[in-house]
Formats: C-alpha cells, sequence, structure tokens
C-alpha cells in the first residue's frame, strides 16, 4: 500500500489520513470507568475480592457487616483508579500542549500560525531553528544554499549528535518565494515504525521540474520530535501525521512485567485458596450435620422444619465469607505502597547519582525491584555500558617515531608540532579537518565540537590540545588556528564514510598557497594497500597490530597533494555520480576509488575507549554474587575479548579457558559447538572459568538448528561473549535464557540494546553518551554501570527481603485471625458465628496489622557494607530462600500456633460469668495485636526511629481508637474497653498470650541463630560483634598478573598513570586509565589478527 | 566552611536525607546468649510470683456450686423431663440446700450456669433489635429479630430470640429459718441500662404467641428496668456460662445451711443442658478461676527452664560469634 501526498493540496487529503492530533491517551472521559473497572477485574485477586463482596450482601450468610468488606475494596479500586486517572491526565496535558503548540504552515499560498494540531497531509511546514518538527516531513528548503540542515534526532533515537538531512535534487534551486506555491505528488509507504527507512518518490507539478521521479529516503525527511539546529530555517511537506509518524508508530504500551516474587505470591495466594475451599467444605458439612442433629434439639433456636432449597448452602457460605480473610485484601495494597517506595528510594540514593552529568538513577518501573535480587544472568552490552563511550587520543605513531607512552614522549609530540616538524604538522592538520565535525563557539569563547562519530570528536579534541584548532566552519571555509595564526581551507568535497569503504576523506584547499590535498583516515586495510609505491606500510602494521592488543581503536591517517586538473576533471565524475539515482552509493564509492589511492600514509593513532570507572570491580562482585554475565556486543571478536580481559569479565589463562564457536557453515558450527560443549562439559567440575565465544553468523546457525545444544551451552556457561550479533539476536539470546527459567537482566546504553532491554525480566538502561533512548526503555536508568551493583546488591536484596517478609506476614496475621474464627465456630455450634464484630476486623486487615509492617521497608538485615564485602550472600535472594513454600509453612504453622495460644488463653481466662461476646472478642483481638506487634519487633533486623513508633505507636494506637469506639454510646462495643482495661486479669491475660506466644517462638529462632546460624545470620553476628568485618574473600581485586613484556617494538605497557602524558592530552584527567594487559594466547586461536580499528561505531548498528 | 557548604552539611544531616539514604540510625538488637537467657530468666522471674499471687487470688474466692437440674425433677417424671418441664399443670417447686464450708464475705454473688447452651449460636446472636429496645415500637425495622419478630401482625417488644428465650427460674435464700435478704438490683450493666435499653420503652405483646420460650416480663416496668432481661441479652459467647443473679448483702458463716426454694421453670432438658446454682465471693481478679494462675506458673516455669539450658548450651558448645570464617566461599578460598 502506497500513500500520495499532494503537496500544497488543502482539501483532498482531509478525509484520507488523520490530522496532526497527537494523543497518547489510553482513556477517555466516557469509557475511562469501564475500560478501568474491566481491567482491574481481569486479576484473579479482584476477582476473588468482589465475590466475597458480592455474597456479603445477602444478610443471611455475611458473618459480618459488608462494609467491612466493600470498604477496603472500594478503597482499594479507587486507589489504582485515581493513579491510572491521574497519569491519563498528564498524558493528556503533555498531548495538548504539543497539539496546540503553533507553527508556520502554507495555507492558500500564505504562510500562517495555526495550530500543530491543525496540520494536514500534504501541508508545507516551517521550521525555524530550534523549532521542534511537529511531524514527519519531507524537506523540500532550507536557507543552506546546499540544501542541507541539521537536525538533533535524541527524542527518537536517543543519539544526540547533528545529524545532516538534505532536500531532494528536484528541489534544488527553487527560490524561497516560489516554495509557497510549489505542487506535487509524493508516493511514500504508509506509516511505519522504522525510522532508518523511508522509500518514496518525489515529483513536482509544472511549471516546477517535471521530467523525473525523484527518489527520497530517510535523509531526505524530518521526523517528528526532531530539533531544527544551527540552520535558519527549513521546510517540508508534511507526510506522516499526529499517530501515525514514525515517532507515533513506535509507541506503544509495553507489557507489564511480573516479577518472579509476585507469581510466588500468586501461587502461595492459589495454596491459601485451596486451604481455603477444604476447611469451608470441611466446616460446611460439619456445620449441616451439628444442625440437623443438635440445633434440632436447641428449642431457643427455633430452626424451621423445613427450611428453604439453598439451605444446605447456607452454612458453607457462610464460612467462605468466614475465610474469606485469609487471603488478605490489604496485600495489594501494601505492596503497590511499598514497592513505589523502593523505587523512590533508587531515585533518592545520592550514592547513584552520575556527578558528571547530575543524573540521578531513576525507577521508571515501579513494580519490580524485588527481581533486582534475584537476578542469575546479566547481558550487557560493551560499547558505552562498559567502557565509558569516549574516545581519548592515546598513542600516535608518525613516521615510525612512538608518542605517547609513559617515557614523556608525548612531550616529544608537543614540542614537534610547537617546532614546526612538517610531518608531525600534516599528521595533526589531518587529525582536525579531515571529518565532518561542526565547531560551535559557545558564549564564553570556547569552542564546542558536534561531531557524528566519537572518534572524530576525540581526534580533532586532541589536535585542539596540540594548538591546532579547528575553530570555525563558515560555509566552505575551514579556519585553523594554529600556533596564533589562521590558516583557512577551502572544503571542496567529502568523500563519506561507509562501512564498506572503511575510509573517508575531505579534499580541501589551501587558501593561502592553493594547492588541493586530499586528505583520508581509515581502518589500516582501508589505507596502507593503497599507500604509494615506495612507502614501506610494514612499520604500520605492525604498530596497529600493537596498538591493537592493546585494546585501542587505530586509525591510519593519509594524504595526498591533488593536481588542479586532476581534480577537475574527478570534480565532474563525482558530481554526476552524486546525482544518479540507480546504485548510487556504488557508484560513489567507484568514484572515489579513482581518487584514494597513491596515499603518503602519515601514521597511526591509536584512540582508546576507557573503561567506565569501577567496571571491573563491578564484574567481579556481581560474579561472586552468583551472577553470570554475558557480554552481546555489535563490535568485533577481538575487541571484545580484549575489552572483557580488562574488566575481568573472563580470566586469563591458565584460569579460565576461552571457547571458539565459529564457522561459516551449518557443519562447521555444528562441529564446533559439540566440541565446546564437550569441552565444557569436562571442566565444568573443574575451578575453571571457562567462556565461550561466538559470533553472529555461528549465532544464527546455532540458534536455528542446534537450538538444544546451544541451550545446554548456554546453562553450563557462566561466561559468554556473543560478538558482531543485531539487536534482535541480542533479543533472541535474551529470551533463550528466560525460557530455561532464568531471570535475566540486560543492561545496554544505546538503540540497539532497546529489543534486548525490553525482553530482559528487568531492563537497565545506562543513560550514557549514545542518549536515553535505552534508558527511556528501560524499567532502571543508571548513569554508570558500576551502579549497577548497588542496584542489585543493595537495592534489589532489601527490596526481595522486605517484600518476602512483608507478603508472608499479611498471610499470617489474616491466618491468626482467620483460625481463631474457625476454632470459635467449634465452640459456637458450627453456625458461622463472627467472634469479632465488623469494625475490628476490618480495622484489623486494614488499619492495626497494615501500619507497622509497612514500616519494614526500613529494614536492613546486614548493613551495605557487609554485603558488597559479601555478595555472595544475595544467594539467598536469587534462591529465593525468604519467600517459597516451605518459609510459608512456616509462617502458616506459627499462625496456627499463635491462634491456638490467643483463643485457649482467651477462653479459659474469661470463662464463665467473664464470658461476654463483646468483650471476650475484644480480648482475644488484642492478644492478637499484641502478637502481632512483637512478632514485627522479633522480625526486625534494624529498628530506626521509625519502627519504633509505628510498632509500639500503632499499639497506642489500637487502644486509642478502640477507647474512642467504646465511648459512643451508639456503638456495639459502648464501655467495653474502658471495662477491660480496668480489670487486672485482662492485662494479665496479654502478657501471658504474648509470653506463651513468643516465648517458644524466640526460642527456636535463637537456637537457630546460634546453632545453625544462616549465612545471613553469621554475618550479621559478625557485623554487630565484631565491627569492621575481617575482609576475607578476594574483595579487592587481586594484582593482574598479565602485565607481561610482550612489545616486540619499543612500546612498554603504562603501568602507571603518566603524569606528563595524562593532563597533556585526556580529556578529563580523572579517567582512570585501566592497565589493558595483552592477552595471554588463548588454546583455541590466537590473536593472529590485530584488533583492526572500526573507527566508526556504525557495526554496531548492524 | 562556607556558606553553602555548610547549608547542604545541614541539608544531608535531616532526618529526611537520612530517610532517603535508608540509613536513619538503627539500633541492631542481635539475639546473644546474654540477652536470650537474661529474657527467658526475667520471664520466669516474672510470670513465677504473678502466677503464685494470681493463683492465691483465685483461692481465696469461696464458691459453691450446685447442679439442681436432675435433681429437682421429681423421681416419676425423670424418664420423660420434657415433658414434665413443658407441663404448665404441674408445680415446679423445689428445694436444695447448700452448705457452707468456708466463710464468705458479703457480698456474695449468686449466678445461674447453663452448660452446653449456646448463646453464641449464629442464628440466636442475631435475632436481636438493638435499636428496638432503645427506642421500643418508634423503630419499626426489626426484620432481624426473625423468627421472633411478630405476633399477629404486631411487632413484639423485645423482639427476637434471644428475649424470647429469657431465663425464668427464680431462686429465694432461706437461712435458719430467716429469708436471706437478697439484692437484684444493679445486676445489669449500668451502661446497658442507661443507654442501651430505653427508659419508655415497655415490653409488647411478648410472649404473647403460640410459642412460649422462657420468662415473661412486667408490661409496666420499662426495659431499662427489667435487669434480668438486660443481663440474658449479654450474650454469652461460651457454651458454659454464668450470669448474675442478685447479690447476698450477708456474710455466710461456715457450716451455715442454706435453703434454696427454687422454681425450676426453664426447659433445659430437650438439648441436654445442665442448670447449676453458684454462690461464690469475688477478688480482685474476679470469680474464682484457676487457668490464669496455673498457666503463668507453667510459662514462668518453662522460660526459667529454657533459660538453663539455654546457659548450659551456650557452656558446653561455645560458638564463636560472627566468624566469617565459616562461610562456604570464604572457606573454600582458604583451602583452595
Amino acid at each position: 500500500m502506497k500513500r500520495y501526498v499532494y503537496i500544497n493540496e488543502n482539501e483532498s487529503s482531509h478525509e484520507l489520513y488523520c490530522d496532526n492530533r497527537i494523543s497518547n491517551r489510553k482513556y477517555t472521559v466516557l469509557n475511562f470507568l469501564p475500560k478501568n473497572l474491566w481491567e482491574q477485574f481481569s486479576r484473579f485477586m479482584n476477582q476473588y475480592f468482589l465475590l466475597i463482596a458480592c455474597l456479603q450482601l445477602w444478610s443471611l450468610i455475611t458473618p459480618v457487616n459488608p462494609a467491612s468488606t466493600w470498604g477496603p475494596l472500594i478503597f482499594i479500586f479507587a486507589v489504582s483508579a485515581s493513579k491510572e486517572a491521574w497519569d491519563d491526565y498528564n498524558r493528556y496535558l503533555s498531548d495538548k500542549k504539543a497539539n496546540e503548540k503553533l507553527v508556520w504552515v502554507v495555507r492558500q499560498g500564505i504562510r500562517k500560525h495555526i495550530q500543530a494540531q491543525d496540520i494536514h497531509v500534504g501541508n508545507i511546514v516551517w521550521l525555524r531553528e530550534n523549532d521542534e518538527v511537529p511531524c514527519d516531513l519531507v524537506l523540500i528548503g532550507t536557507s543552506d544554499p546546499q540544501g542541507l540542515c541539521y537536525v538533533e534526532t535524541s527524542a527518537l533515537d536517543g543519539e544526540t549528535d547533528l545529524k545532516t538531512r538534505g532536500i531532494p535534487a528536484t528541489c534544488m534551486g527553487i527560490d524561497f518565494e516560489l516554495l509557497h506555491k510549489i505542487k506535487g505528488v509524493i508516493e511514500c509507504p504508509n506509516p511505519d515504525k522504522d525510522i532508518r527507512r523511508f522509500d518514496a518518490n518525489l515529483r513536482l507539478f509544472p511549471p516546477f521540474i517535471d521530467n523525473d521521479v525523484c527518489p527520497l529516503t530517510i535523509k531526505n525527511t524530518i521526523l517528528q520530535s526532531c530539533y531544527l539546529r544551527n540552520t535558519e530555517w527549513a521546510c517540508g511537506v508534511a507526510v506522516h501525521t499526529g499517530n501515525e509518524t514514525k515517532l507515533g508508530m513506535s509507541r506503544g504500551i509495553p507489557e507489564p512485567k511480573l516479577t518472579a516474587m509476585d507469581a510466588m505470591i500468586d501461587k502461595l495466594t492459589g495454596a491459601i485458596f485451596v486451604f481455603q475451599i477444604v476447611v469451608v467444605m470441611v466446616l460446611g458439612i460439619a456445620g449441616n450435620v451439628w444442625k440437623d442433629t443438635e440445633a434440632r434439639k436447641q428449642w431457643y433456636v427455633l430452626y424451621p422444619l423445613e427450611g428453604p432449597w439453598y439451605e444446605l448452602l447456607v452454612i458453607p457460605l457462610r464460612f467462605e465469607l468466614l475465610c474469606s480473610i485469609m487471603i488478605p485484601i490489604s496485600i495489594k495494597v501494601s505492596l503497590d505502597l511499598v514497592k513505589s517506595l523502593y523505587a523512590k528510594f533508587i531515585d533518592w540514593d545520592s550514592e547513584m547519582i552520575d556527578y558528571e552529568t547530575g543524573i540521578p538513577s531513576h525507577a521508571t518501573n515501579t513494580a519490580i525491584s524485588e527481581d533486582l535480587g534475584q537476578v542469575e544472568y546479566i547481558m550487557t552490552d560493551k560499547t558505552g555500558t562498559l567502557t565509558e563511550n569516549r574516545m581519548i587520543f592515546r598513542r600516535c605513531c608518525i613516521n615510525g617515531v612512538f608518542y605517547g607512552n609513559e617515557s614523556g614522549d608525548a612531550l616529544k609530540l608537543l614540542n614537534a608540532v610547537a617546532g614546526s616538524s612538517p610531518d608531525v604538522i600534516q599528521f595533526v592538520t589531518v587529525m582536525a579537518i579531515c571529518n565532518t565535525v561542526i565547531p560551535i563557539k559557545s558564549k564564553t569563547g570556547a569552542i564546542l565540537y558536534k561531531a557524528q562519530s566519537q572518534d572524530e570528536d576525540a581526534l580533532v579534541n586532541a589536535a585542539a590540545q596540540l594548538h591546532m584548532v579547528y575553530a570555525n566552519k563558515n560555509a566552505n571555509i575551514l579556519e585553523i588556528r594554529f600556533n596564533g595564526s589562521i590558516i583557512k581551507y577551502e572544503l571542496l568535497e567529502i568523500l563519506e564514510f561507509t562501512s564498506d569503504r572503511k575510509r573517508m576523506s575531505v579534499v580541501v584547499k589551501d587558501c593561502q598557497n592553493g594547492k588541493i590535498l586530499l586528505l583520508s583516515k581509515g581502518a589500516d586495510e582501508a589505507i596502507l594497500p593503497y599507500a604509494y609505491d615506495g612507502q614501506q606500510t610494514r612499520t604500520f602494521i605492525e604498530v596497529v597490530e600493537q596498538y591493537a592488543q592493546l585494546g585501542l581503536r587505530t586509525l591510519c591517517l593519509a594524504w595526498r597533494e591533488l593536481k588542479e586538473d586532476e581534480y577537475q576533471e574527478w570534480s565532474l565524475m563525482f558530481k554526476e555520480a552524486s546525482s544518479t539515482l540507480v546504485d548510487r552509493e556504488w557508484r560513489i564509492a567507484e568514484v572515489c576509488q579513482r581518487l584514494e589511492h597513491e596515499f603518503e600514509v602519515l601514521g597511526v593513532t591509536a584512540i582508546e575507549d576507557c573503561l567506565q570507572d569501577g567496571v571491573p570491580e563491578t564484574i567481579e562482585t556481581l560474579r561472586k554474587a552468583g551472577i553470570n554475565f554475558w557480554m552481546l556486543t555489535g563490535d568485533k571478536q577481538n575487541t571484545a575479548i580484549q575489552i572483557a580481559l580488562s574488566c575481568n569479565f573472563i580470566s586469563p589463562e591458565p584460569k579460565g579457558q576461552l571457547l571458539l564457536i565459529d564457522g561459516k557453515t551449518e557443519d562447521e558450527v555444528c562441529r564446533s559447538l559439540e566440541r565446546v560443549l564437550l569441552t565444557m562439559r569436562i571442566t565444568s567440575s573443574e575451578p575453571k572459568d571457562v567462556a565461550f565465544v561466538v559470533d553472529g553468523w555461528a549465532l544464527e546457525i546455532a540458534l536455528k538448528h542446534y537450538r538444544k545444544a546451544f541451550t545446554e551451552l548456554a546453562i553450563l556457561s557462566r561466561t559468554a561473549i556473543c560478538c558482531r550479533v543485531t539487536p534482535s539476536q541480542k533479543a533472541q539470546l535474551v529470551e533463550l535464557l528466560k525460557s530455561c527459567d532464568y531471570r535475566t537482566l540486560a543492561i545496554g546504553d544505546g538503540g540497539n540494546d532497546v529489543r534486548m532491554i525490553q525482553q530482559a525480566d528487568i531492563g537497565v538502561g545506562i543513560s550514557g553518551r549514545e542518549g536515553l533512548q535505552a534508558a527511556r526503555a528501560a524499567d532502571y536508568s543508571i548513569g554508570k554501570f558500576r551502579f549497577l551493583k548497588r542496584l542489585i546488591l543493595v537495592h534489589g536484596r532489601y527490596s526481595y527481603n522486605r517484600t518476602a517478609f512483608l507478603s508472608q506476614y499479611s498471610f499470617y496475621k489474616s491466618l491468626v485471625i482467620c483460625f481463631i474464627q474457625i476454632f470459635f465456630s467449634f465452640i459456637s455450634g458450627v453456625s458461622g458465628t463472627s467472634l469479632f464484630n465488623s469494625v475490628s476486623l476490618m480495622a484489623y486487615n486494614v488499619f492495626y496489622t497494615s501500619v507497622p509492617v509497612l514500616v519494614s521497608v526500613l529494614d536492613k538485615d546486614l548493613s551495605e557494607g557487609t554485603v558488597m564485602q559479601h555478595p555472595q550472600i544475595l544467594f539467598y535472594c536469587q534462591a529465593g530462600r525468604l519467600l517459597n513454600p516451605s518459609t510459608f509453612a512456616g509462617w502458616f504453622g506459627r499462625s496456627l500456633f499463635h491462634a491456638i495460644i490467643v483463643f485457649v488463653i482467651t477462653i479459659h481466662a474469661y470463662a464463665y460469668e467473664k464470658s461476654e461476646m463483646e468483650e471476650l472478642s475484644m480480648v482475644a483481638l488484642s492478644g492478637c495485636i499484641w502478637l502481632q506487634a512483637f512478632v514485627v519487633a522479633l522480625e526486625t533486623n534494624s529498628f530506626t526511629v521509625l519502627q519504633h513508633l509505628a510498632i509500639w505507636g500503632n499499639l497506642v494506637a489500637f487502644y486509642v481508637i478502640n477507647w474512642i469506639i467504646s465511648a459512643i454510646p451508639a456503638s456495639g462495643m459502648y464501655t467495653i474497653m474502658f471495662r477491660l482495661c480496668r480489670q487486672p486479669s485482662y492485662w494479665i491475660t496479654m502478657f501471658l498470650i504474648v509470653a506463651a506466644g513468643m516465648g517458644p517462638v524466640l526460642a527456636l529462632k535463637y537456637l537457630r541463630y546460634t546453632y545453625r546460624p544462616s549465612k545471613i545470620n553469621t554475618l550479621q553476628q559478625a557485623e554487630r560483634m565484631g565491627g569492621p568485618i575481617l575482609t576475607l574473600g578476594n574483595i579487592e581485586p587481586q594484582p593482574r598478573s598479565i602485565e607481561k613484556e610482550v612489545s616486540p617494538l619499543s612500546i612498554t605497557q603504562p603501568k602507571s598513570r603518566s603524569p606528563v602524558y595524562e593532563p597533556l592530552l585526556s580529556d578529563s584527567p580523572n579517567s582512570s586509565r585501566r592497565s589493558l594487559g595483552p592477552g595471554t594466547p588463548f588454546d583455541f586461536f590466537q590473536l593472529q589478527s590485530r584488533l583492526s580499528s572500526n573507527y566508526s561505531r556504525n557495526c554496531k548498528d548492524n | 566552611m562556607t556558606d553553602p557548604n555548610r547549608e547542604r552539611y545541614r541539608i544531608r544531616e535531616t532526618a529526611f536525607y537520612l530517610f532517603t539514604q535508608q540509613s536513619l540510625p538503627a539500633c541492631k538488637p542481635v539475639l546473644t546468649p546474654g540477652w536470650v537467657i537474661t529474657i527467658f530468666l526475667f520471664m520466669g522471674l516474672i510470670f513465677i510470683p504473678v502466677g503464685l499471687v494470681t493463683l492465691r487470688a483465685s483461692h481465696s474466692v469461696v464458691e459453691i456450686v450446685d447442679r439442681y437440674d436432675i435433681e429437682c425433677v421429681p423421681e416419676s417424671s425423670r424418664i420423660d423431663k420434657i415433658s414434665y418441664i413443658q407441663d404448665d399443670s404441674i408445680p415446679k417447686n423445689c428445694s436444695r440446700f447448700m452448705k457452707v464450708r468456708k466463710y464468705m464475705k458479703a457480698p456474695i454473688n449468686i449466678y445461674y450456669q447453663l452448660d452446653n447452651y449456646y448463646q453464641n449460636h449464629r442464628r440466636y446472636v442475631k435475632s436481636r433489635s438493638d435499636k428496638q429496645l432503645l427506642h421500643g415500637r418508634k423503630y419499626h425495622d426489626t426484620s432481624s429479630c426473625q423468627p421472633v419478630e411478630l405476633n399477629n401482625g404486631q411487632p413484639i417488644v423485645p423482639c427476637g430470640l434471644i428475649a424470647w428465650s429469657l431465663f425464668n427460674d427464680s431462686f429465694t435464700f432461706i437461712r435458719e429459718r430467716a429469708e436471706l435478704k437478697v439484692n437484684r438490683k444493679n445486676i445489669a450493666w449500668k451502661s446497658d441500662r442507661d443507654h442501651k435499653f430505653g427508659k419508655n420503652v415497655h415490653p409488647f405483646s411478648f410472649q404473647n404467641g403460640t410459642l412460649i420460650g422462657g420468662g415473661k416480663l412486667y408490661p409496666k416496668i420499662p426495659l431499662s428496668d427489667q435487669e434480668d432481661l438486660i443481663v440474658w441479652m449479654r450474650t454469652s459467647a461460651l457454651p458454659s456460662f454464668r450470669k448474675l443473679y442478685g447479690r447476698i448483702e450477708e456474710d455466710l458463716d461456715v457450716d451455715d445451711v442454706i435453703v434454696v426454694n427454687l422454681m425450676n421453670n426453664y426447659n433445659t432438658y430437650s438439648f441436654g443442658g445442665k442448670k447449676k446454682l453458684v454462690l461464690s465471693t469475688s477478688s480482685w481478679l474476679g470469680g474464682k478461676n484457676n487457668f490464669l494462675g496455673h498457666a503463668c506458673i507453667i510459662v514462668g516455669c518453662s522460660s526459667l527452664v529454657l533459660a538453663i539450658v539455654f546457659t548450659l548450651l551456650h557452656l558446653k558448645y561455645r560458638r564463636p560469634y560472627g566468624d566469617t570464617s565459616y562461610l562456604p566461599w570464604n572457606r573454600k578460598s582458604l583451602s583452595g
């Protein structure tokens, strides 16, 4: 399907296509209530509560006032609904703001200021500098004479650098005034969400050039939500509007994630439900039997001889209602509340603020913090995640002279520049101007560079620090400030980088002497073979290899002087090639090839992509915590392995072993897979770090044909490096591990990680240099990789522990009261009498027992420092040791025990003349409340003021509330509480209940704590008794023994920070340097191939 | 220190900041042997004396219990007690003798005790209307009183099963031929008389229907003065309960013999319930109830035993506390 957009035809498109009204809303005013209710009632728990609440309306069976269920139920629903409504209202406001923004649109040939929502397909929209693009436009004119404009696409793909967009060839040179009257048709595809493709055609109607169809690509469009930068004005034709834009199409409501803990709680709820049904059936039968045998004899009950047909059902239903509190209605609210608090704690954490950018960590998804504590696999991206993605120019080799190691060569380089050594100056000139960087002068006079690639950024900045400052770009004139003088170059052509050519060049004319120069930079294999005949390139090859082994990205710089006529001749061909419609890219490449040869190679630059601070420590700590790491990168194998080595990802020989899965055909892959699997099985018993390495191609085959074997491998292997993988393969790998029932966490920073992040149980985005795209899609966004340690070990672990306690406690307290009701039914003729009155029951569930347990969100079983030192303790969370059927059985038993204690003591202490119903019920209730307070206190590991306040304050509040109720003559409890509090026997009973209920629990806990301590207990004891804990285990990263003198050349490994070099060239002196050890050879493959410099990040996008 | 720095420092110290960082000062109690043993020792030392005092109070209460429901049925009718009790023509007089074994100090509470009587049956407890008790016939909605709600279309006051089944045995006490004065006032809670039962509400059409339950009420006396009814309507949560009948305001001496003349009207025979007459003094703890004392002593003793056991355990198996070298990962790292 195609859509035909008629430019400037106002009427025709109105019916066909929607207007530009953006709507992100989930509800409207009318459908809010039904839709929201429907959504809420699709959950089993809510259906259950609704059923119970409905049953309670039948007064024959309801044991208590229906308000005791309806009240909380309505409250819970109202809270959820208002949260939804509030979110939706905010979405509506932001939509409205965007919709009512004023834009310039051509209407009837005149430019008018209209609201953005009134733009129709086919309208011509005018934008000024720094305007936001209101809909998807096809460019037809800009202020730039070459028809270029710059856009910032960060809102769309998260990339912060400026992108160049150009007008289609047919629109070249159309007069500013004529643009208003332009007519034509754009044949474009129906809306889709691919932001990298736009295959369309443009045909202009007479009087404009009407000879041919002009093809359009994504380069000719500017998409909704981008910003126009560095361009005075631009105008374009609206092709997709409203929710049909590329941005609008890619928007979607992600599926809510369910944590493992939620699943477990649901399972336990199910078990309780079954238990409840059994209890109800047993009691129902017993009740009916008792009624027929005993109750008929009791004349004072006055049972009718003939009951209605449903008589048999009445008693079971009564018990169903009586037992309905077994599933606590408050658990959902409590959990929602504490979960949002966990998320808030992450947002607040001042130790997870990236002080470089000032961005705090943020939990977008507030519901899955517990999962963080149960992570088993971390899938990490490399560039930008493990590394800074900030390239720093480290070393270079000019004409066989090495600069930039600790021996102070950097000074030499600076001296050489200052001393006008021609080679060096030429080298630095190429660094400064052979690029597509745009210098922007800020108000303070400093020059900022907007670069499309980080490598270019690094080179230009390094050149600037070497006094070769790329100062200004004025149309085609480049200004270079060098040692106080200004050198001007006229930029003639840019031979752009493509991943096939692996190099880029510029043709410039020196304005002083009129010489035309070709300056090139590129990967070694794209430059060195084209050196002029006489040049010795052997040194360069060795240098490149040497640098690559140090994990540096290398680029070769070269130049050539062009003759005037050679350039003119080539220029014509280039122009012709640039305007071809068929195979344009290939033609251009071919033409470029004709110019890019006979290079004089100037030298090699080495750029380091620094590891982020604390990456090795983070990986080591998390590895100790039992988390397996997989590196999924689009980068090359060797680079990936180097980085993996340097950040503790894999251990060097002999401790570590790398197994390579490769092959181009199915057979090869199969064989290598089997071999690796075999090795893996053998070595799985040895304490050896075995990792497998697979590349995208082999992975494709393995996933397609040998999924089973690969899955087995995935389970066996704790570490894996997958290189050259595409975004969808990343997502597939996550899916694979998820299907094996592992909890996965995906962390990444770029647009290529979004799918993996969304696929994983937990997605973490690094709000890094590649923009915010990943961070937006993620559940958590953090500033630096090292915060992951804190996120998992501190926040994840605490969240898990707290939720484990809170959920089980919620069941416990409901069960206690429910068991008491059941016991009471045995002494009340199995008739389903409720011992407690409605108010007490409701307040018990919603208030008395919820408040103290809510402060358990402040509980810390171990201090943060201890957890960091003993990350292995995370095992308890991963294995779900704190919330599983057996721990739950413990709580179940405790609730049964406590119910028996409370019930037995109450009915015996309040026997005979004291057995008045209201009094007895209050005694039992206060017994429960007292026990609750002590249970919470016993299970609390650290008491802050808030905990004391909540636990003991709640106890006081219980009495105050009941005194107030007891003071109201109309209430059923009138004077009861005053009466009780005056009785010494009441207080003795309370202390007896507490002592008898808590004594055994305390004794058991003490015995286990002392004589069968869990690892957590041991650490608790150590922490609180011994002061600072001895760091056993290898907490500090070991001195790495892999640094080895391997360099055949004179390059020595920097062993320490070089005091001279660092401040000179690195743009942040504090960025610590990781010593990148050269890998010791692995048994399956040698590092025969150098880490070739892939100097663009394009391969990440593959 | 510059001003903004101090400001920041101050903010860092505020409670809210500490709360957001989850680093509020906290005390972390540890279950050390010392603490736990002390707690149990303390519990033992508290509960044993409390138990003893409680038991003493309970023992100081003198109580005479006399079951009369079987004895008061003439020998001839014992085979079919139900028809005996339901036969209105037979006089239900009965005399019982109670011997005082211990000096009883006034006031002496007179209770009647019913066993196996389910005042807590759901059908029973629900069958009342508190509003009607307070407002009388002005309050029309008596649907909660089913099945004793209406009589000939007229609402019954007081309605409901509880009132309808009012206990109606009566007792008089004679000591040495002189009638003992029984005070039958103030046996109900004052709050009930003042706020739960109307001063202007008179019984209406009560026990007039085809089904006669328990006792009758004087139509002339307002409900707030019908204390037997008020006591009866405080339903018991247990199937065995005692309700106050009155108080003897004279001391009873050892070996006094009290003759009780009673009207054995109330039917407990159809469901095998027991009726007992109880004379009891009271202590600061209430009536005779050894449970609390025994339970306290048991809890206290077990606490002491636990404390001793824990001490011995602690002395015998001294375990280094918080020795992280016990952690498996550390053990591994030591050996390997």
